[in-house]
C-alpha cells in the first residue's frame, strides 16, 4: 500500500470567494494579522501500487483528468514514503 | 414526424421533468434520457437540465461529465447535435472542455433564486434564432456555483468571435463580464445559467410577467430542426 497526496489550489489569478469569507471572518475574532486567504482541498489516495514512479504519473493523470479542474485549478502531487503512516 | 429533444436525467437532476415540459410545449416529442445508457435513441437535440448531477461531489458537473451518456453526448456534440446546458447542464458543459471557463462560488456565497434580465447578445445559434439582436428576457436563475469565470485570453475570445451569448444586464454573482450564458463557435453547443425552461407560460413563469421569455430558446431549435 503506498499513499499519495494531491493538493488542488485555484490558481492565483482566480477569485477565491470561499478563501476571501473567511478572511474577512478571521478579524472578527481577533486574528488582525490576516493579510490573505485561499482555499483549497486535499486527496488522500491510498494505491496497491507501490514504484514511486508509477505512483506520480498515475496521480498526477487523477489529478489531471478529475480531481483537479485545471482550467481554474492548480495541483500538487506528493508521494509519500513507503513507511510513512502520517498525514505529510 | 416532430423533433425529437432529450433530456438527461443524472442521479441529483432537478430540472428534467420542466426541460421535458418545456419541449412538449412547443410541439417537440420530449425524450427522457438516462445517464448510465450510451444510446441517445435518436434525439434530434439535447438538454442538460438543471439540478445537482451525482451531488455536485468534487465539483459541479465534475462527475457528470464522465457518466455514459456523457461519452456519447461529447462525440454527437462535435459532429454537430445541438446542446443545451442549462445551470448544472452549463457546468457540465463547461467540465467537458466543449465549453470554455469554469464556474466557481456566487460572489456573496448565497444560493441566489430570483427573475434576471437577460440580454440576447447573440442570436445566431440553433437555441437563440427566436430571439431578437439584444432582446432582452426575464428568466429565473436558482444556483450557488454560477459564477463564470475564464482567464483574459478566454474571455477576449469569447468576445471577439461573438460567442458570449447572454449577459446579466444587473450581475448577481460577480460572473467575469456579466456573462451568463456562452456558445461554441458552431452555434450547436450553448450554456446557459438561468432557466429558460421555467418561463415559458405565464401561470408558472415570473411574476408579474412576461412569463414567457424562456420559451424562444425552445421554439428556435425546433425551428432550427425542422429546417435542418
Amino acid at each position: 500500500m503506498a499513499r499519495v497526496l494531491v493538493d488542488v489550489m485555484l490558481k492565483p489569478e482566480i477569485l477565491d470567494p470561499q478563501g476571501q469569507a473567511v478572511q474577512r471572518a478571521l478579524p472578527r475574532m481577533g486574528f488582525d494579522s490576516v493579510t490573505n486567504v485561499r482555499q483549497g482541498k486535499r486527496f488522500e489516495l491510498e494505491l496497491a501500487d507501490a514504484d514511486p514512479a508509477t505512483l506520480r504519473a498515475t496521480a498526477e493523470q487523477m489529478a489531471e483528468k478529475l480531481l483537479a479542474n485545471t482550467v481554474i485549478e492548480d495541483f500538487k502531487v506528493t508521494v509519500l514514503p513507503a513507511d510513512s503512516s502520517e498525514n505529510a | 414526424m416532430p423533433a425529437r429533444i432529450g433530456v438527461v436525467t443524472f442521479p441529483g437532476t432537478l430540472d428534467d421533468r420542466q426541460a421535458l415540459r418545456a419541449a412538449a410545449a412547443v410541439g417537440a416529442e420530449p425524450v427522457a434520457l438516462w445517464h448510465k445508457d450510451r444510446d441517445l435513441h435518436q434525439v434530434d437535440a439535447v438538454v442538460l437540465p438543471g439540478g445537482f448531477s451525482y451531488g455536485d461531489y468534487l465539483r459541479a458537473g465534475a462527475i457528470a461529465r464522465f457518466s455514459p451518456v456523457m461519452d456519447t453526448i461529447i462525440d454527437a456534440a462535435r459532429d454537430g447535435l445541438p446542446v443545451l446546458g442549462i445551470c448544472n447542464g452549463f457546468q457540465v458543459l463547461c467540465e467537458t472542455h466543449l465549453l470554455e471557463g469554469a464556474m466557481i462560488r456566487n460572489g456573496d456565497l448565497h444560493f441566489i433564486n430570483r427573475d434576471v434580465t437577460l440580454r440576447i447578445e447573440n442570436n445566431r445559434t440553433a437555441w437563440t434564432s427566436d430571439y431578437e439582436d439584444g432582446a432582452e428576457a426575464v428568466i429565473p436563475i436558482k444556483n450557488v456555483d454560477g459564477r463564470f469565470v475564464a482567464d483574459e485570453p478566454t474571455l477576449d475570445a469569447l468576445e471577439a468571435e461573438g460567442r458570449v451569448l447572454a449577459r446579466y444586464v444587473a450581475n448577481p454573482n460577480g460572473a467575469a463580464r456579466d456573462i451568463a450564458g456562452i456558445t461554441n463557435a458552431a452555434g450547436n453547443v450553448v450554456g446557459l445559467m438561468p432557466h429558460p425552461e421555467y418561463a415559458i407560460d405565464d401561470l408558472t413563469g415570473p411574476h408579474p410577467g412576461p412569463g414567457t421569455d424562456g420559451l424562444p430558446f425552445f421554439t428556435s431549435i425546433l425551428k432550427s430542426l425542422v429546417s435542418a
